[in-house]
């Protein structure tokens, strides 16, 4: 039978109901892609200090913490723009839902502050605890004593704190996969894959951010390393993710049908797939071969993949929903 | 005495899709221009001649298994009397959550900042109306009442009659039921 429609009353309806319609837009697609960042930055200073055994006396691992911290505020002020009721943003501060992946988002990101600050408190090396010791003292005596209070706290409980900013990061990660993967209404959506491909590419992002400072060649070494496992497991899970659609339900193959001959298939295959992970990682194999210095274009490649990997996504799932299957 | 489970139940072989019930809702809850909490649904098949037509009057539907209050971060989405799905507009944030995870599309950004949606006239039906689509249908075609009391019509009709539910896929359990 054919069930093709010929009318929608155009009078009687809001453009929600139409077949496809955008909840989020470009806020979320950064909030998306800061939030990844972040997970693979915090992760990944504390992994790097973890497998050394001590701090790390390069100046671009110190600051990170704090760059994350920037970036994560920066990704947080791009979602409070998409809120509607700006005003009741507080709210998700008053209650805690299990069943909301973004009650556990919003939850994580206030664990991080304090997790990711503490970090970088510790991470400060001599001098700079110095410089800014004298700079606080002037301002208030007792602002002096929270700051002595930190740095000792910070020192004291590094280990802890680089576990915990690991796990919290870890955490962030995945979360922004599942805040989509959990939306059942969206069928392109509809996957739990989405978790660990978000961490993954968060982890392959942050990598390439902080191959953009200045590092010790043995951190750069490792860091180019993770990236290129990273890089695998993206892969790894974007082949998983489409082979659901290919070798699923009638609501898995309509679910795939953009990434896979429809709209999204050039820039999918294009600036995800080859210039954001398959390039970088055969760049990234011939570094390491090699022996040759690093460059800013395979880190540059793999940011770029990493925007449009979450801009991509987040369009074509929010066009999906259950009134293709009609 | 089991707890009330309101449902509506749809004839689509009576709706004529005159718009009265998408009226009296936006009359009846001040809904904004441009938005509208219930609409119609033309769905046509076969090949001409040999046409078909089925008349839907939809709107949320009220489910069982409620993907947009699991999907709420504030708690503002909840489950009211009756397991009627509201949404509290002093605890939604806008953030959009809710209409991401809605399959039937039936919620919107409603201009004031918080979403929207149909609430069966719950203020209506609490002081013992029906809710404002059902009262007005010429054809009668709306039916609105508790699926757990025996004596009334939906349960009647849903005993009585062959009938079928949006997306059941979904696993959300819809309490809008359309008879054909």
């Amino acid at each position: 039978m054919n069930t093709d429609y010929v009318e929608i009353c155009p009078t009687a309806y809001h453009k929600m109901v139409e077949h496809a319609h955008e909840v989020w837009g470009w806020e979320i697609v950064v909030y998306l892609f800061l939030g990844g960042l972040v997970a693979g930055l915090l992760v990944l200073t504390a992994a790097l200090e973890l497998r050394a055994g001590e701090r790390s006396k390069s100046r671009g691992l110190m600051w990170m913490p704090f760059i994350a911290l920037a970036l994560i505020s920066l990704g947080m002020g791009a979602l409070f723009l998409d809120l509607h009721y700006k005003i009741h943003v507080f709210r998700f501060y008053l209650a805690f839902q299990p069943s909301s992946p973004m009650s556990w988002g919003a939850w994580i990101l206030l664990v991080i502050y304090p997790a990711a600050f503490l970090l970088g408190m510790g991470s400060l090396s001599g001098d700079w605890r110095e410089r800014i010791n004298g700079w606080v003292e002037k301002k208030s005596k007792r602002l002096k004593g929270l700051l002595d209070w930190s740095f000792e706290w910070a020192d004291e409980h590094r280990r802890t704190l680089l576990w915990t900013n690991l796990v919290v990061g870890a955490g962030l990660g995945v979360y922004t996969g599942l805040l989509l993967g959990t939306m059942v209404a969206r069928i392109h959506w509809n996957s739990a894959v989405l978790g660990p491909l978000f961490l993954s590419s968060g982890l392959s992002t942050g990598a390439a951010f902080m191959l953009l400072f200045k590092l010790d060649k043995d951190e750069q070494r490792a860091l180019v390393r993770w990236d290129m496992l990273a890089i695998a497991a993206e892969l790894f899970f974007i082949a998983l993710m489409l082979i659901s659609f290919v070798g699923g339900n009638h609501a898995a193959q309509v679910a795939g049908e953009g990434l896979l001959g429809g709209k999204w298939t050039a820039p999918f295959w294009t600036l995800v797939v080859m210039l954001g992970l398959v390039v970088p990682l055969l760049l990234e194999t011939v570094e390491i071969k090699r022996r040759l210095p690093l460059t800013v274009v395979t880190p540059v490649l793999i940011l770029i993949g990493g925007v449009s990997l979450r801009a991509i996504l987040l369009a074509s799932g929010q066009e999906s929903c259950f009134c293709d299957l009609r | 005495m089991s707890r009330k489970r309101y449902a509506m139940v749809v004839d689509t072989r009576q709706c004529v899709s005159c718009k009265a019930c998408v009226l009296a809702c936006k009359a009846e809850n001040e809904v904004p221009d441009g938005f509208s909490r219930d609409w119609l649904m033309e769905e046509v098949w076969g090949d001409y001649p040999n046409l078909s037509a089925e008349n839907r009057s939809e709107r949320c539907n009220h489910c069982t298994n409620t993907p947009c209050v699991h999907a709420c971060p504030t708690g503002a989405s909840h489950v009211n009397e009756g397991g009627t799905v509201l949404v509290s507009h002093n605890k939604c944030t806008g953030c959009k959550a809710c209409i991401a995870a809605c399959p039937y599309n039936a919620r919107y950004t409603h201009p004031a900042g918080y979403v929207d949606k149909c609430t069966f006239c719950l203020h209506k039906v609490q002081r013992g109306e029906q809710p404002a689509c059902v009262s007005i249908c010429p054809t009668k075609t709306l039916f609105f009442g508790d699926l757990n009391d025996p004596t009334s019509e939906v349960y009647k009709l849903l005993r009585s009659r062959r009938f079928k539910v949006l997306f059941p896929e979904t696993g959300a359990k819809p309490n809008v039921y359309f008879l054909y």
